[in-house]
């Protein structure tokens, strides 16, 4: 069974937002990379780059598969996980610890249409 | 199997010195490449192989011996349609007076290559039930992208810029979709009913002014006949749109029905597929596109045509999608249709449909009680299973059940190439099996036992089948470690 | 029955019984009536092989054979006998993409091979499993230049980049929305000024020029690549393969991505296909590179093997946003190239680019002798050249044709575009230089 985690932000193309003050953390669930099996690639933007909600930023593969990744919200990138270059698998060891890209919000009021723990809980079936 | 060869690479059977050529000597030679300046020149030298002639003739003869082909064993892998590859198509695709010509010499050098090209385009035309063929596009994939510049072509001629958008079924093989956005269309997709043909009633809110047109098999890709397709070549055409003909399925329409007679305005032909070209492990294929009357005007440059005369020419078209190729397309795969269609003529042609429909049907009937059958009813060239039954260890909710990939690699050991799996995507363990009309009863009762059998593993000794298969050239390979340390040749 | 049909009388009843239905026509009981086909083809009786024989004679009668001063993207080099032979073995030749790895080893490590060579002969760090042809490599480069640099959609490609690759550029680009621009030729080579000049509007996503160009001079690309790569725009090269064995690499140009056709190692010219274009990129395009990639790996024994990858790029995972719909490779004619190279190897294919250097230049010295040919450009080039012809171009390419001869091929009206081969001997270029006398 896929963790959610209270206190994040839930989109229904599986990425969350954890906001910390004007920032926000973004990165896919635990759902998501249990669907994609084992992450071998994460492709990132670059940071600077600007996106509004729903704008495709990057994509994860998997061998079998590969998903775009999908903005929650708007942003600006400030920061990305560069760890995840060598070693993707870590989506896989904990996806929720692995955020992909630090954006700064640029438009907070969209978190306002996302879902809670709850409601993404109960689409992931 | 010689172990001294087997398992490596030419380059490890290089040895400075030795040479597998050999070259007239020049009588005189005033001219030198060491005259370009340096810097035009390589500096470093491409480590190519030094090999003597038989070392290469055994190293590729004992990587040959690694592989399956049709020649080899029974290939029911499905959407295909790994049908017997005629001999006699070799033979006269080999012969010098086609392979010494040069595309560029004068038209009047090469009437009998022009003279066998048109020739193809009117049979596959009366196939097809279409008006004019291209044989240029190289393959499946390209096909379906000069159909859909043909599509647009005719679109922006009249004027009608804003039809951009293409309908695929949720059903399609990834290549319909890709190939409609590498033509600028956005795909719009319809749901298929749960008897897995195309859902009308869905497809009716997504007609409009900006449909450019449909792309659609027939069979569809579970094998289905889309009985609807008069309604909705009807639908798609009130609309202002195209429908177009995806030959991937045509083997089993074959003597039967006509692309052309259903509504299909445009279509391509996979000739590796239905007209028995060897696969060639991917290539080269043949994808010739059809059109029906007045879309002619938009195929691809250079056409071939008949003159008044009798001869045959080239032409080129202000109005046509544009270039697609170097020059005719894979001429020498378009030879051996040609011989292929000779051979069969009319009566043969129209055999080949029920005889592959009667061999799809006989083993699906034959193995239902084993594997799960998702859509009872007739199907044509192919089917699909939804892996083994429950009681065969097929059942999802058992987290150690025994899946699709496990059932296919456990057939390679009895010599069987495994049918497609995990496509269609509508089902979770999907298993694709089409047979050809080329294969005999008996070989299709031998690998019915085979895969009752198999399920009787899966059931009794379900190991045997997580680590298969055992007995093959190589084991089960780390797909993901191919992508991480990533290693796409031999030197570093 | 048919011979390619094995089924008995016996064996179609039993079978229907089986699956409960009375003929091979209520097989197609679910299909409407009004779709069926109710004549027979139009098309004759099927033929035994003896007449089939005597039908390509026919045909084969109305064909004749040129000896060949062409190229112009077909070139006339020899076929080692094996490579035919091996080829036709039917375990390559029957098989398909090699889905199934544990059976396909064969087809998959000479993939593996193929792309080693490729890599070394463009001195790029990878190369994909082919595609194609020599034109639709360069449309597939110029769309990955587009997709790798996101927010640019133009790209610059050079006039001297021969006129039906760029034709085939330009009806891709056309359905793709890319601005394709094309950058003026100057005497016969890319004006290299206003490729810096419409490069300094920081707009362009990749340019494309060729090696040996439409001419078949051999253009100097000194810089080009630091001129791309400031203004963020990424360098493809296209040319014929076999000339990579001699000449500066694109790899060396510093170029981003190498393309061209491979028909020159190996492939006979077979009235324009089957060929196979090349497509050679940096590690860090990958994950833009289109078409099949082999990797090696391991098996469950630990045994070194081979396999398709890096499979999330392509269009059976990623539909509409593959890197391109290509799904397959050119299978067996990259089996010609890799047979060719391991039999060429290291010194034949020098060998061969030695005596087509020579013999071309021999010709292009003993047709400027004639007086009837002048220097269209004054360029170094390699095995084809073009000169200005001071007659009608058109009856000479017939008239030598009607002796047998493929002189050249037409660039415009006063152009021609000879290419000479290692397989032309000094008498057949010294008859050439009698016939156009």
């Amino acid at each position: 069974m896929a963790k959610v985690i209270e206190g994040l932000y839930y989109c229904e193309s599986h990425e969350y937002v954890k906001v910390e003050g004007e920032f926000g953390y973004i990165g896919i669930t635990d759902y998501a990379q249990e669907q994609l099996g084992n992450v071998v690639y994460v492709d990132m933007p670059e940071v600077d780059d600007e996106f509004s909600a729903e704008d495709v930023f990057g994509a994860v593969e998997s061998v079998k598969a590969a998903s775009d990744l999908c903005m929650p919200v708007s942003g600006v990138v400030v920061e990305i996980n560069e760890a995840l270059e060598d070693e993707p698998e870590l989506v896989n060891q904990d996806a929720f610890g692995n955020w992909i890209i630090k954006v700064k919000l640029t438009n907070p009021a969209e978190l306002d249409s996302l879902m809670g723990a709850e409601a993404y809980q109960s689409i992931c079936k | 199997m010689n172990k001294t060869f087997y398992g490596k690479l030419i380059f490890e059977l290089s040895t400075p010195g030795r040479i597998g050529y050999s070259l007239p000597k020049m009588k005189k030679n005033d001219y030198c490449v060491s005259e370009l300046p340096n810097h035009l020149r390589r500096s470093k030298e491409a480590r190519l192989p030094e090999a003597d002639e038989l070392t290469v003739v055994r190293h590729y003869t004992n990587m040959s011996n690694n592989n399956f082909g049709v020649d080899t064993g029974f290939y029911p892998l499905g959407s295909c349609t790994m049908k017997y590859n005629p001999k006699m198509n070799e033979e006269v695709a080999g012969l010098s007076a086609f392979s010494v010509l040069h595309p560029h010499q004068p038209i009047s050098t090469s009437q009998g290559a022009l003279e066998l090209y048109y020739e193809t385009q009117k049979t596959l035309s009366e196939i097809g039930g279409m008006s004019e063929f291209t044989l240029n596009p190289y393959a499946g994939a390209h096909g379906e992208l000069v159909g859909l510049m043909v599509i647009r072509s005719y679109h922006m001629e009249r004027g009608d810029s804003k039809r951009t958008k293409i309908i695929v079924p949720d059903s399609s093989h990834g290549t319909n979709p890709a190939s409609a956005a590498v033509c600028g269309l956005e795909v719009v997709e319809v749901k298929s009913t749960a008897e897995g043909t195309v859902d009308v009633e869905d497809l009716k809110p997504l007609l409009g002014d900006d449909i450019a047109g449909m792309m659609l098999t027939n069979p569809n890709t579970l094998g289905i006949f889309e009985k609807q397709i008069p309604e909705i070549s009807r639908l798609i055409h009130e609309c202002g749109g195209l429908m177009y003909y995806d030959g991937a399925n045509l083997n089993p329409m074959l003597g039967m029905c006509r692309p052309g007679d259903m509504g299909f305005d445009v279509m391509h032909i996979n000739i590796h597929k239905t007209f028995s070209t060897p696969h060639g492990g991917g290539g080269p294929g043949c994808g010739p596109v059809g059109v029906g009357p007045g879309l002619e005007k938009y195929l691809p440059n250079p056409r071939v045509v008949k003159n008044e005369d009798g001869t045959y020419s080239f032409i080129n078209t202000e109005t046509a999608c544009g270039r697609i190729s170097g020059f005719l397309g894979n001429f020498g795969i378009i030879i051996r249709a040609y011989a292929y269609l000779l051979a069969l003529g009319k009566n043969g042609i129209a055999e080949v449909g029920p005889l592959s429909v009667l061999n799809a049907n006989y083993i699906k009937e034959k193995l239902r009680s084993h594997y799960l059958l998702p859509i009872d009813g007739l199907c044509k060239h192919e089917f699909v299973f939804d892996g083994l039954r429950p009681e065969f260890g097929g059942d999802h909710h058992d987290p150690n059940h025994v899946t699709t990939l496990e059932v296919a690699k456990r057939l390679l050991d009895y010599g069987f190439h495994a049918p497609t799996i995990y496509f269609p995507l509508l089902f979770h363990e999907a298993m694709m099996i089409e047979p050809t009309e080329t294969e005999s009863k008996d070989t299709l009762d031998s690998f019915i036992e085979v895969m009752k059998q198999i399920a009787e593993e899966a059931r009794d000794n379900r190991d045997m089948l997580k680590n298969a298969p055992h007995t093959t050239p190589v084991r089960r390979l780390d797909d993901v470690k191919a992508v991480k340390n990533a290693k796409f040749k031999y030197f570093e | 029955m048919h011979r390619f049909f094995p089924h008995t009388d016996e064996d179609i009843k039993q079978m229907l019984d089986v699956i409960g239905v009375k003929d091979l026509k209520g097989l197609y009981a679910e299909i409407p009536e009004q779709l069926k086909l109710k004549k027979e083809l139009n098309l004759p009786e099927g033929m035994s092989e003896i007449e089939i024989r005597q039908r390509f004679h026919e045909l084969t009668d109305k064909n004749k054979e040129l000896v060949c001063f062409a190229g112009a993207g077909a070139y006339d080099h020899y076929t080692p006998s094996v490579i035919p032979y091996i080829a036709s073995r039917s375990e390559f030749c029957t098989s398909y993409t090699p889905y199934q790895a544990e059976i396909s080893q064969g087809t998959l490590q000479y993939i593996f091979e193929y792309q080693t060579m490729m890599a070394e002969l463009t001195g790029m760090d990878l190369s994909n499993a082919s595609m194609y042809d020599g034109t639709t490599v360069a449309a597939e480069a110029a769309a990955m230049c587009v997709a790798a640099a996101k927010k640019r959609n133009t790209v610059l490609v050079s006039e001297t980049v021969p006129a039906y690759i760029r034709e085939v550029m330009h009806t891709y680009a056309k359905y793709q929305d890319i601005r394709l621009e094309v950058i003026a030729d100057q005497n016969g080579q890319t004006d290299r000024d206003a490729l810096k000049n419409r490069l300094s509007q920081n707009d362009i996503a990749g340019v494309v020029v060729a090696q040996p160009n439409r001419y078949g001079i051999v253009e100097d690309f000194t810089g080009l690549a630091d001129e791309c790569h400031a203004t963020k725009a990424l360098l493809v090269i296209n040319g014929p393969a076999s000339p990579l064995g001699s000449l500066r690499t694109p790899g060396e140009w510093g170029a981003d991505i190498a393309c061209g056709e491979a028909q020159s190692l190996g492939i006979p010219l077979n009235y324009g296909g089957p060929y196979i274009g090349y497509l050679c990129t940096t590690n860090a395009l990958i994950r833009k590179l289109p078409g099949r990639i082999v990797g090696e790996t391991t098996d469950a024994n630990g045994q070194r093997a081979f396999v398709l990858t890096m499979q999330a790029r392509e269009q059976h995972i990623r539909r509409e946003k593959a890197t391109s719909n290509i799904c397959t490779s050119q299978g067996l004619m990259c089996l010609y190239v890799t047979i060719y190279l391991s039999l060429m190897g290291k010194q034949g294919l020098s060998e061969v680019n030695t005596q087509s250097y020579a013999k071309a230049h021999l010709l292009h010295d003993e047709l400027l002798k004639t007086g009837k040919f002048a220097k269209a450009f004054d360029a170094p080039f390699f095995n084809e050249f073009c000169l200005s012809y001071n007659g009608n171009v058109d009856e000479l390419l017939n008239k030598c044709a009607e002796k047998g001869y493929l002189a050249g091929v037409k660039i415009d009206d006063h152009k021609i575009l000879f290419a000479v081969t290692e397989k032309r001997t000094e008498e057949e270029i010294y008859k050439l230089i009698d016939l156009v006398k």
